[in-house]
């Protein structure tokens, strides 16, 4: 950018006024050229679930200009905050641009200085680590631990590292801390995962219940669709249940504030009321449902030496039993208004208010839930419950009727669920469970038959051999557990990538900052920042972000959004892609795999993890001739095509797509690569190139007629269960894990503010986030605070069992906690709320709830 | 007889040593610095012995001061805003310094001393002869024209430019162009007139000898039989016409063995540089004052002196 | 003799030269202190200063006030550097605003009445009033999610609300059109601080330059029955209207409708989704087109 000299003169004149003033004028915004000579672009937003589709303005490789899509259905132009300073994000002063290893004299050295190293170094060391973990501890002697932030190539591709190539189920996403629970009760509920129904239900509903999502924040978008629905459409209504007063409420018809975990009870008193109202929809529960319980008394995903993990009758139990109707209807029977008004201090009118809007069968009702069910120990029972109202009046799968669990991440859908980097599944829902699923994916990957590990380590009864020359055993370790295994020395190898576990995982000083840093394990973070978790680590690799790749994302509802790679990373980062497939040249077939399963293929003989698993013929046959070109002439990089010689996205994705239309799920078929490129994503299942809005629902979704080939239209089908029958569940109300007492005497709860993404390790480096909202404060109640005689912005120390994290009080924000509970958001990296939180999980989703333990405030 | 200015002080620091020579001056610097110390000490360290600055200021957060020129311009822009507290304030300074000698402000507390003062020694030191003749009575036409220009425009005018709360404020709380003014008093000083601002035009100064015009600590030269002519003092008192009446002359005319000129700064200048110990700190109570001739008359004597002298 | 003339001619001419030089610095200096009378309204002065002129008055610049604002964004204006008159204390929103601190630190050691001893309750502060004034920059006006200024105001709802409407634009959105409201706002500053544009959106300006004035003569009716409690004049009377058989007129609303006619049946449920959801479907593009 060319100033002359009278140009230079007046921003220098206009910079002395503002300096004058006291205002910064930034040297970008005094120099602007005009748009000259931007190339622009789609990509989609990186931050949310929501999955707002945002151009990106490229000049001299540079983003320098974004603007929210206007041709996007979901945003139709707009952003949020956080999507408004997207330019921002790949560009803070502490890129990390070289792989930095601790070192002592010259040598990797646990207790080293972070050194930089090459690739080259780093990737030997790797190997040598994880080979030589994998070889001694078995196949949970390593780990990886993925994101719903990666693309979903990434997930496939270390999807196919760790389950095919390393022979081990040690892959999780960070969405186990996030969706786990809603996974867990669409499969128990529909067999099948993810949303019937898509974002139109918020123009075609009429109620909109949120039961703990505090949209108004955390789905900026959605809510401001939710919200011009209520103002436009008569009789709108919105009913908002959480623990404390937040931004919803602001515009709720009904604002339900209830104690902790009583939302269960809440749950079964609609069903309750429904059923004695009568007005449940027999015929279409006749028709398409079950009635079942499940077992009670299940723990709280605790370890097993702890006392309330060793009182559980029924520990981690999930088989559901099958009961009538009337023994259902007996079952919700206790839940009387007064009951549950009793339990859960909501008023009894405010109660009978929400139910009404279910039980008119006249009423379109969409529900909508995120973290407050999900990060939740009965959070499976609960999403369960919501889906028991629903099935019961046939609620569901139509247009403004429908059950929604939002996402968190861009990708949690896309990725960690459609892929299934779970340490239980495979793509297209498939699970290592079932040996039908693991062979179809051999198959699929040109794997020796047994190569990927089942859940129980035995292929057709047999136990499978391994290179450690000990049968596998279970091979299946869920998120929370990788880190008690990494505590005790179970697991030794973990690789980290695209999020920041470090400071998100709960009871950091117990579990996962110990295990961490114990002397015989080597942690590996890939990430563009040096973030906790990089801080925490032995190896750090650089990593190309978002624009800096080219990548593809599924959101909240079904749609699946790509993007080219707009930009060149800083330095020497590189992408999780790349990194994933460089790596495995690293690691021979001989160092992971034992000599039975080589000898089934022995043209695999010698050859590396990356000649077996990407240069396999399937993925390396798309060619890449140096540029990624759009229709309008545009040219693209594509740096991990032009390393490793083919079009890599395409071929990943083209693999993985034949788990859909190939495989022995149907329901998740996806169009090919091209057609994403040209449209501003697509809702799956897409077939014959039309994309589904609702489904299970004969006419809206054509799988049904796949399955039931007489269905007529309207008719559902829940064809993710074989009989076409959805589960209705009953689960009762059961106490948290840890309830506030004499000592600890406030429930604590943690989660998310607007301004902030996640860990804040992308937001709190653009400076208007961080000045609109510096550091985490703890909210709350007036009454609290005058008890404990703090006011607004007293420094307090809150402390748990666990640790204590001192900040300021803060009684006049935006959230309002009702008295007995404080809030805390978790983005800060400088008080890490972690060391105060439980490692308390659900015991069937084994998904961490953030949102209630105990703890008590007092003046720091 | 009189001494050549390049061996001003020779004979004292011959006589009474370094220390001798000089105590007071140190002790003055040390409160200076001091005083800016403890008003810092707060923001930088945490301890709270003084906050605020000169013009008004808490002590051990519990004990108001306030600077009566301040005070004085307050009263004459309206009055807006006085409350007991500044009453109470302005009373406690007043009475310190009526006692202790109201320009021992100038002296011992008055950063823009150390300006000028320097301003003074550099004098000395280039020789430079040349002064403007100022009338030191412009200082009270200057207080005038500071109560004037608070009524007429109804707010603290002079504390715009005030050079002393400036460089006060500016050395606490930061400078800005402070600075400039600081230079200039000082270039005034060295370069137009000798004891230039504080000896002639600073309507602080002026107030402060009103208010300690009886004051009890004062400067006393009981034994000033003993004073050999050097002319010394005079070459380093900031007031030197004040000197005569409390020296032989004031004995002629039966003067109390004392300064008591309210323009006396209590500086010690006089005592430091005196070989032969005629003056030192001591009381003078009303009653002896009483026994002089009256203050107009001592004034009278003093200008008489001045225009006798070489 | 002649010295005596000389003597004496020469202290008239000392007097006449003092008086000029001391005439000269006082002109002067009245001429700067009136210059420095207008505070710039981008500084603001601390919580329960009084108006301009007798603040000007009544500070001694003293700095206590500095001293004890706990989150040091007080400041003493400085000779050339700051606009204030020297050594009085501002602070500048955008560059760090006032906490709004409940027990208001910085007002009880202030030794003059400069900073108002009777104001207790910091939410009766009058600092100055935050006023949106840059709509078409505004990123809230155009439909994006922000509100930040919203979120970080301690008076929220009260001193700056969210006004809802539908974002015709985008035809599923809505806007949150941020609203201060001046009975409440203090001029704290936060939302300025904390405005994430490039220069802010949302400015707190001196009460003078952001309130308009009403006519005198004139009343909002509405605002005036509701302070009243009722009617100011005698209550209408009830209206009756020629309406043929069946038909009936809200007076109120100005709305005809037919009596006893039942109400439109509300299109079937779950067994016939396919019309009604496409179309309410359909509309959702259309409008959106």
């Amino acid at each position: 950018m060319k100033m002359n000299r009278r140009d230079f003169i007046k921003t220098q004149a206009v910079a002395a006024a503002a300096a004058t003033a006291g205002i910064s004028v930034p040297a970008v915004s005094s120099a602007q050229a005009g748009d000259d000579g931007i190339r622009w672009d789609k990509t989609a937003c990186r931050f949310c679930g929501t999955g707002c589709s945002v151009l990106l303005g490229v000049k001299d490789g540079r983003v320098v200009a974004s603007q929210g899509d206007p041709d996007a259905p979901v945003n139709k132009g707009l952003n949020c905050i956080k999507g408004y300073f997207l330019t921002k994000i790949m560009y803070g002063a502490d890129r990390l641009t070289k792989p930095l290893m601790r070192k002592k004299n010259g040598k990797f050295a646990k207790d080293g200085q972070f050194e930089e190293v090459s690739w080259d170094e780093a990737f030997k060391l790797m190997a040598e680590k994880f080979v030589a973990a994998r070889k001694a501890k078995g196949p949970k002697g390593i780990g990886m631990f993925g994101s719903g932030q990666w693309t979903i190539w990434e997930g496939y591709a270390g999807q196919k590292l760790i389950k095919a190539g390393f022979r081990s189920n040690s892959l999780e996403p960070n969405a186990r801390h996030c969706m786990a629970s809603a996974v867990g009760a669409f499969m128990r509920g529909f067999g099948i995962d993810e949303p019937a129904g898509c974002y139109d239900d918020m123009e075609a509903g009429e109620t909109f219940v949120l039961w703990g999502s505090n949209m108004a924040e955390m789905h900026p978008i959605l809510w401001s669709r939710i919200t011009n629905t209520r103002l436009t459409k008569p009789g709108a209504q919105i009913h908002v249940l959480a623990t404390f007063r937040n931004r919803c409420f602001e515009l709720a018809d009904n604002g339900i504030i209830f104690k902790p975990q009583t939302d269960l009870a809440i749950a079964n008193f609609i069903a309750n009321y429904i059923i004695e109202k009568g007005t449940y929809n027999k015929e279409f529960v006749e028709k398409h449902c079950h009635f079942t319980k499940t077992p009670t008394d299940i723990g709280y995903g605790l370890r097993a030496n702890d006392p309330r993990e060793k009182k559980a009758k029924n520990r981690a139990k999930g088989k559901l039993t099958k009961i009538s109707f009337e023994e259902y209807a007996k079952s919700v029977s206790k839940y009387t208004a007064d009951y549950v008004s009793e339990l859960s201090g909501v008023p009894k009118e405010q109660l009978i208010k929400l139910a009404e809007q279910y039980a008119d069968p006249k009423r379109k009702v969409a529900s909508y839930w995120t973290m407050g069910f999900n990060q939740h120990t009965r959070g499976v029972w609960v999403n369960g419950l919501v889906y028991n109202i629903h099935l019961l009046m046939g609620k569901i799968s139509e247009p403004g009727n429908s059950p929604f669990s939002l996402t968190g991440q861009p990708s949690a859908c896309g990725t960690a669920r459609e892929v299934g980097t779970f340490t239980h599944r495979l793509p297209a829902d498939l699970v290592v469970k079932k040996d039908a699923h693991c062979k179809f994916a051999e198959k699929i990957w040109k794997l020796p038959a047994g190569t990927i590990p089942r859940a129980n380590g035995k292929m057709d009864g047999k136990p499978q051999p391994d290179i450690s020359g000990k049968p596998m055993g279970k091979t299946l370790i869920h998120a929370v557990a990788m880190h008690r295994a990494l505590h005790d020395g179970v697991m030794n190898c973990f690789w980290v990538m695209c999020n920041n576990n470090l400071q998100a995982a709960a009871n950091f000083n117990g579990e996962s900052w110990p295990g961490w840093r114990a002397k015989d394990n080597f942690i590996v973070v890939s990430d563009p920042y040096p973030t906790v978790s990089a801080m925490g680590a032995d190896l750090v690799l650089p990593t190309a972000m978002w624009a800096e790749k080219e990548g593809a994302y599924g959101n909240s509802e079904r749609r699946t959004q790509f993007w080219r790679q707009q930009v060149k990373a800083p330095g020497e980062a590189r992408s999780d892609l790349w990194q994933i497939m460089e790596f495995s040249k690293y690691v021979k077939v001989e160092d992971v795999w034992p000599a039975e399963l080589i000898a089934q293929k022995p043209e695999y003989k010698g050859k590396t993890l990356y000649d077996v698993l990407f240069a396999n013929g399937f993925v390396n046959k798309f060619p890449f001739d140096g540029k990624i070109k759009d229709e309008r002439g545009n040219e693209y990089d594509n740096d991990e095509s032009a390393h490793f010689g083919y079009y890599v996205q395409k071929g990943l994705f083209e693999e993985y797509r034949r788990f859909q239309w190939e495989g022995p799920k149907t329901g998740h078929q996806q169009a090919p690569f091209d057609a994403y490129h040209k449209a501003r994503g697509l809702r799956w299942p897409v077939i014959d190139g039309k994309e589904t809005l609702w489904r299970f629902r004969a006419g809206y979704d054509p799988i049904v007629r796949q399955v039931k080939k007489d269905a007529k239209d309207g008719e559902v089908y829940f064809y993710g269960k074989k009989d076409g029958k959805a589960n209705i569940i009953f689960a009762p109300y059961e106490p948290a894990a840890e309830p506030p007492d004499d000592e600890y005497d406030l429930w604590l709860c943690t989660g998310r503010v607007l301004e902030h993404w996640h860990s804040g390790s992308m937001t709190r480096r653009v400076p208007e986030l961080y000045r609109a909202m510096p550091d985490a404060k703890v909210y709350m109640n007036k009454k609290d605070a005058r008890k404990r005689r703090l006011r607004n912005g007293s420094k307090v120390k809150i402390i748990t069992r666990r640790g204590e994290v001192v900040t300021r009080v803060e009684t006049r924000g935006r959230n309002v906690p009702q008295e007995g509970l404080v809030f805390i958001p978790w983005f800060d990296a400088g008080r890490l709320v972690n060391k105060l939180t439980l490692d308390q999980t659900d015991p069937l989703s084994k998904e961490t709830d953030y949102k209630k333990c105990a703890c008590k405030v007092v003046k720091a | 007889m009189a001494t050549p200015l390049e061996e001003l002080g020779h004979d004292a620091l011959a006589q009474k040593g370094w220390l001798g020579a000089y105590k007071w001056l140190i002790a003055r610097r040390i409160a200076q610095v001091a005083i800016i110390g403890l008003f810092l000490l707060g923001p930088l360290g945490g301890v709270w012995i003084l906050k605020g600055n000169l013009s008004s200021s808490l002590l051990l957060d519990t004990v108001p001061m306030v600077e009566p020129i301040t005070f004085l311009q307050m009263l004459a822009a309206g009055a807006a805003g006085i409350t007991t507290t500044t009453i109470i304030g302005v009373l406690i300074v007043a009475v310190f310094y009526a006692l202790v000698g109201g320009r021992a402000y100038c002296a011992w507390v008055c950063p823009v001393n150390m300006v000028t003062d320097a301003a003074a020694w550099l004098r000395r030191k280039l020789g430079i002869k040349s002064t403007s003749k100022i009338p030191d009575w412009a200082r009270w036409w200057m207080l005038g024209a500071v109560i004037v220009l608070a009524m007429a425009t109804g707010s603290l005018a002079y504390e715009l430019v005030n050079p002393v709360s400036m460089t006060h404020r500016g050395l606490i709380y930061g400078m800005g162009a402070g600075w400039a003014v600081i230079v200039a008093v000082f270039a005034y000083d060295l370069l137009i007139a000798k004891h230039g601002w504080c000896g002639h035009l600073c309507p602080m100064g002026a107030l402060y000898s009103a208010i300690g015009s009886y004051s009890v600590v004062r400067m006393r030269s009981d034994n000033r039989a003993a004073c050999d002519d050097c002319m010394e003092c005079f070459e380093v008192c900031p007031e030197p016409r004040i000197l005569p009446a409390a020296l032989k002359q004031g004995q002629k005319q039966g003067l109390p063995p004392a300064v008591l000129s309210g323009l006396c700064t209590n500086c010690g200048r006089c005592a430091d540089i005196c070989s032969k110990d005629v003056f030192a700190f001591g009381l003078v109570l009303p009653r002896e004052r009483m026994a002089g001739p009256s203050r107009e008359g001592a004034g009278r004597a003093e200008d008489e002196t001045l225009k006798q002298a070489p | 003799m002649a010295a005596k003339t000389v003597n004496r001619r020469r202290f008239l001419t000392t007097m006449a030269r003092t008086a000029c030089g001391v005439s000269l610095f006082a002109l002067g200096l009245g001429f700067y202190a009136r210059g420095s009378k207008a505070l710039p309204p981008e500084y603001i002065r601390p919580p329960g200063a009084l108006e301009e002129e007798k603040f000007l008055s009544a500070c001694t610049r003293c700095g206590i006030c500095v001293r004890d604002c706990p989150y040091d964004i007080l400041k003493l204006a400085e000779l050339g550097r700051d606009n204030a008159a020297t050594g009085t204390p501002y602070f500048h929103a955008r560059s760090g605003a006032c906490e709004m601190c409940e027990d208001i630190p910085c007002i009880p050691n202030c030794p003059t009445g400069a900073l108002d001893h009777s104001l207790t309750d910091i939410n009766k502060a009058r600092m100055g009033l935050a006023v949106v004034i840059d709509q078409e920059n505004c990123i809230a006006f155009q439909g994006l999610r922000c509100e930040v200024c919203y979120n970080v105001c301690p008076l929220r709802g009260k001193a700056l609300s969210l006004d809802y409407q539908p974002n015709k634009r985008s035809g599923r959105h809505a806007l949150f059109i941020p609203v201060v409201h001046s009975d409440a706002c203090t001029g704290c500053g936060l939302c300025e601080r904390a405005c994430i544009l490039e220069r802010e959106a949302i400015k707190v300006l001196p009460i003078r330059l952001a309130k308009g004035e009403l006519g005198h003569h004139y009343r909002f009716g509405w605002k005036e029955k509701a302070k009243h409690g009722g009617a100011l004049v005698t209550p209408d009377k009830e209206h009756h209207f020629n309406l043929p058989k069946g038909v009936e007129y809200d007076y109120s609303t100005g709305r005809i409708y037919v009596k006893n006619k039942p109400a439109a049946p509300n299109a079937p449920q779950a067994a016939k989704p396919k019309g009604g959801a496409a179309s309410i479907l359909n509309r959702g593009i259309q409008e959106a087109k």
